[in-house]
């Protein structure tokens, strides 16, 4: 079972993130997913975390997601008032919306780290919800660039899904320039 | 069959506009509002064909709905905790007039001492008001279980209102993929609504007037008949539609891994999912336990637990309490299983007001129970802070 924990602020899109990338894995065939908020409060600019599980058969657990295998950071501001590797497993991935380098994270000789700079993938492509770069969309290229449990393919489609048209196909090519642009540290 | 992808309460609605209800009056109350949102929605575009009631409290909700039944239509509402205790003096109304209504609750703490989250204490705490009461653990069983909802309330031998249950955010919130039926098979497993009373003034009689003492006993007696019937319907009714659409999540209480168990736990909700995944792992590591999730409560599963029971210990998860005595569920299984060979029954307090319970504490509890460090006649609580000696 994959698990993915998203750190965002309210009206990053967080919460869309996870239901997007649930759905795209269960186009790919996964028959276990489940996507969930982290019941907070939820507002905008508050800081606010959502979940996601993947597996080949039913997810039974209901409880919050504590030991995540990726990490999606999708406000580098988080990173200051937030442990984002905490609970982390063993060889977990963390993936930062960042214009910096992988190896410029000090948690990066323990966790295995991918950047891509998704605010400015976004602000190239005019993607903007009330003047914010749309985060989720290229995030979850880059975390479909990061495991083999969801394709590019069904990432792209699950957002055309989502909002049709131009704005949703503008969406798509955003999660896959941010996929062809992710940068690992190893 | 389509697949559905969407958060439990979406799913609820689905299930409740394919029942092709009449009359819907609602209030919102988080965490319930989605469903009822979304059948205003449906309404409003015209993919459901039902008179939709905005009305001022959840007191007006229940009245509204029953006086909507007693025309004998088919009905629908749904809240939530605080809404839930608001209609405390309807729910006996549409149990006394046998009106089958099906309603949804999120369940969902009680305040003050606000917690929007899940804790099953709004139900339990109308536990005696004539509702049958059903809990559910996926956005499948949601919708399997509104469809046999209405089917059961509506049957001559029950007539008596039903509420379906489920856990606030942790199901009502959370994205779960469920099969849809088409109208199709929903309409051949539920047929239309047949009243076997209804308000009708072109054929004025009386209902619900003075019967003093004479008869008063004898109508309480007939709801009590109504509920043993409902305790054979709930798991007939279930392997029918095991047998026409393939799926089925238990009767009374659904049994997992039980066969050479020597410990049972007993939970319902989200606490009786996640409960599977804590009896795996307790089997990988050689300890023979296994699980009833509670799926019932009114009627309450006396005779299972009975069977269940016999030579083994039970240990019941309440994510409830009745302050003064305990959790319900422990204190309702204690009185059931009384006398039966061999059984003993544990009981802890998880939980409550919404507290995340994992996999991992519901190990702990077992664990302290198999250890020998639990005390049966001592309600414990899991993963209590320290009150200052208060």
């Amino acid at each position: 079972m994959l698990e993915v924990r998203f750190h965002g602020r309210g009206g990053q899109g967080a919460v869309t993130a996870a239901n997007l990338l649930a759905g795209a894995a269960l186009r790919d065939g996964k028959k276990g997913v489940q996507a969930f908020p982290h019941f907070g409060g939820e507002r905008r600019g508050a800081p606010v975390a959502s979940f996601v599980r993947i597996a080949d058969d039913e997810v039974r657990l209901r409880s919050r997601v504590y030991h995540p295998d990726i990490v999606v950071v999708m406000d580098r501001q988080t990173l200051e008032s937030t442990d984002v590797t905490a609970g982390v497993k063993e060889g977990g991935i963390i993936i930062i919306n960042s214009r910096k380098k992988p190896t410029d994270f000090d948690f990066s000789d323990r966790f295995r780290v991918a950047v891509v700079d998704a605010a400015g993938i976004s602000i190239s492509r005019n993607l903007l919800v009330s003047g914010i770069p749309a985060l989720n969309t290229p995030m979850l290229g880059a975390v479909a660039r990061m495991t083999e449990d969801v394709s590019l393919e069904s990432i792209m489609e699950v957002i055309r899904q989502q909002w049709k048209g131009k704005i949703g196909e503008a969406n798509a090519e955003a999660a896959k320039e941010a996929y062809e642009k992710t940068e690992v540290n190893r | 069959m389509t697949t559905m992808f969407d958060v439990g309460n979406k799913v609820a609605a689905k299930a409740v506009q394919l029942c092709r209800p009449e009359v819907i009056a609602a209030y919102p109350i988080t965490p319930q509002t989605v469903i009822v949102e979304e059948l205003a929605r449906m309404v409003q575009a015209g993919e459901l064909s039902a008179e939709y009631l905005c009305v001022e409290s959840e007191h007006s909700v229940m009245a509204a709905t029953c006086a909507a039944a007693s025309m004998g239509v088919r009905t629908f509402t749904a809240t939530s905790s605080q809404g839930l205790a608001f209609m405390h003096e309807m729910l006996h109304w549409a149990s006394l007039s046998r009106l089958p209504i099906v309603m949804i609750n999120v369940n969902r703490a009680l305040g003050p001492g606000w917690s929007i989250w899940v804790d099953e204490t709004d139900s339990m705490s109308q536990r005696d008001t004539g509702w049958i009461q059903i809990y559910c653990s996926t956005a499948q069983e949601i919708f399997d279980t509104v469809i046999q909802a209405f089917k059961l309330a509506e049957h001559r031998d029950v007539q008596l209102p039903v509420m379906i249950n489920y856990s606030a955010f942790t199901i009502s919130h959370t994205m779960m993929p469920a099969d849809i039926l088409s109208q199709e098979d929903v309409d051949a497993f539920l047929p239309a609504f047949e009243a076997y009373w209804r308000l009708d003034w072109r054929n004025p009689v009386t209902f619900g007037n003075v019967i003093s003492d004479e008869y008063a006993m004898e109508k309480r007696y007939t709801m009590y008949r109504g509920m043993e019937a409902a305790k054979q319907l709930i798991p007939e009714i279930a392997r029918e539609y095991e047998q026409t659409f393939g799926r089925y999540h238990g009767g009374l209480i659904e049994e997992y891994r039980l066969d050479d168990a020597e410990y049972v736990l007993l939970a319902m909700a989200a606490i009786g999912s996640e409960a599977k995944v804590a009896v795996d792992n307790l089997r990988d590591k050689g300890y023979k336990v296994g699980l009833g999730r509670m799926r019932v409560i009114r009627p309450f599963p006396d005779e299972e637990l009975r069977r269940i029971g016999k030579g083994r210990t039970l240990i019941a998860l309440d994510r409830n309490i009745s302050v003064g005595s305990g959790g319900v569920v422990y204190h309702e299984t204690r009185s059931a299983v009384l006398g039966v060979e061999g059984c003993k029954v544990y009981g802890y307090l998880a939980g409550i007001g919404g507290r995340d319970v994992t996999y991992e504490d519901i190990e702990g509890m077992a664990l302290k129970v198999i250890n020998g460090e639990a005390d049966p006649d001592v309600v414990g609580w899991w993963d209590l802070k320290d009150t200052g000696g208060k």
